[in-house]
């Protein structure tokens, strides 16, 4: 239960973090929060020569809105980002999700990047991300590129990064404000991992949905992104919603798996009555309001 | 492998060391600082027993790397009593709610409450209550830990005689 010997390196600048991944070939491994990493190193999963820890790159670190699009560094703490002023009045889904992510302790070592980065299949934050929009930033030697979060997940802990890059930036776009989150999580306790999931929201104009973006985390082998019922909801009124027919829809994108916890068959049977319960409750609130 | 030399604060004192990189905190603040209050379980996360505070945030130790811990202040269970032996008032609290038995467990829980009412209000019992759920605990039934929580949180408990009826 201790780590194998490696090389530990602290740059300060993303240049220099860029270029110790470089120099590397492919043998390091970034460490950000280390809530997941540090387990992998200790059980001896993951075994690499060289080790980046990111946490004195302060670039990374914070919240910032520009021009529709907020930025998060990927080095924020989890418990940073869930008491972030900017964060809670722009992204409150985002805030939402993070309360959900490990626990107090972890939180408070545990990072937005990192979450996003791994692509654990049962995670909120990939989920949400994808739910809303968003994009992700990758910094390498090589240059930048910028990818749709949908297009970054690839399979279970699978990602498109590369062994060169380092996550820079999560870029979120803003939605209109008074847009309803949805989100439901099912789990045996607080802390563990979801059986299911769903994150997303919902902006409704005139009685009408103008915008929806939804996604389902613990459903499949990467977040799902519920396209079918995005594109059903989009234009509906809201008072005349067949909200049964949607559920269905809605589990339809769903690929969920057999494993100790829940077979896929109950996986997809929560998931329509969390899809119908949390449309009812966004829908009910926008009424209250 | 690489070595590093750190200073860290610990309990008030300063300790300087040299490091190899993959030492974790709990391992350089049990072997180098002697600070033994840190108890190690799973050493992967899960159990919560090696709960520290780390400039003013309750951590697992298990998961920071000693070389990560360098300029930082850390609190450990031993540096939380007065010097007379006076108990901080969470550990008396769980003195007085009985919310320990074998005892493993409660560093780790005693630095996450530490940590939460260390500021200058008090905070919510369901925020509390959600911190613990960090903390595996296979003696006391946590009725017990519950109990300590909400007198911390300025919340009366019946007593304990009553509460186990």
């Amino acid at each position: 239960m201790k780590p194998a010997p490696f090389d530990y390196y602290a740059p300060t600048t993303v240049d220099e973090a860029c270029q110790l991944l470089a120099d590397a070939g492919g043998g390091a491994t970034v460490l950000a929060g280390g809530q997941t990493l540090m387990p992998l190193l200790a059980l001896r999963m993951s075994q690499p020569f060289i080790l980046v820890d990111i946490n004195r790159i302060d670039a990374l670190k914070g919240v910032r809105e520009d021009g529709g699009v907020t930025h998060i560094g990927p080095v924020t703490r989890q418990n940073q980002a869930i008491a972030d002023a900017t964060l809670n009045r722009v992204q409150p889904l985002i805030v939402q999700a993070t309360r959900h992510v490990g626990h107090h302790q972890t939180r408070n070592r545990g990072t937005i990047g990192g979450s996003i980065a791994l692509g654990e299949p049962a995670a909120e934050l990939p989920a949400t991300a994808v739910a809303l929009g968003a994009s992700v930033q990758l910094c390498s030697v090589r240059g930048t590129r910028t990818i749709r979060a949908e297009d970054f997940y690839l399979g279970p802990y699978a990602t498109a990064l590369e062994s060169d890059e380092l996550l820079t930036a999560i870029e979120v776009p803003q939605w209109a404000e008074g847009t309803l989150p949805l989100f439901r999580e099912v789990a045996m306790r607080p802390g563990d991992f979801a059986l299911v999931g769903l994150t997303g929201a919902l902006t409704v104009r005139d009685g009408r949905i103008e915008r929806a973006g939804i996604a389902w985390f613990g459903m499949g082998p990467t977040p799902i992104k519920a396209r079918r019922v995005e594109a059903a909801l989009l234009g509906q009124r809201i008072d005349g919603l067949d909200v049964q027919g949607l559920a269905e829809l809605a589990v339809a994108d769903t690929a969920p798996f057999d494993d100790l916890h829940a077979t896929a068959e109950y996986r997809r049977t929560v998931g329509r009555y969390v899809f119908a319960d949390a449309l009812r409750d966004a829908l009910a609130l926008r009424k209250a309001a | 492998m690489s070595r590093h030399d750190i200073q860290v604060h610990i309990n008030g004192r300063t300790q300087h060391a040299t490091v190899e990189g993959r030492l974790t905190l709990s391992d350089f603040l049990r072997g180098v600082a002697g600070c033994t209050g840190v108890h190690v379980g799973c050493e992967h996360g899960v159990c919560g027993a090696c709960t520290v505070i780390v400039d003013g945030a309750a951590v697992r130790s298990c998961l920071m790397l000693a070389v990560q811990a360098d300029g930082t202040r850390i609190t450990t269970v031993e540096g939380l009593a007065d010097a007379d032996g006076t108990l901080h008032p969470v550990q008396q609290a769980l003195r007085d709610e009985y919310g320990l038995q074998c005892g493993f467990c409660t560093p780790g829980i005693v630095m996450t409450l530490a940590a939460l009412t260390a500021g200058a209000t008090r905070p919510e019992p369901a925020q509390v209550m959600n911190a613990l759920s960090g903390h595996i605990c296979r003696c006391t039934g946590y009725q017990g830990i519950r109990r300590a929580a909400l007198r911390l949180c300025g919340i009366a408990p019946s007593s304990p005689e009553q509460a186990h009826g």
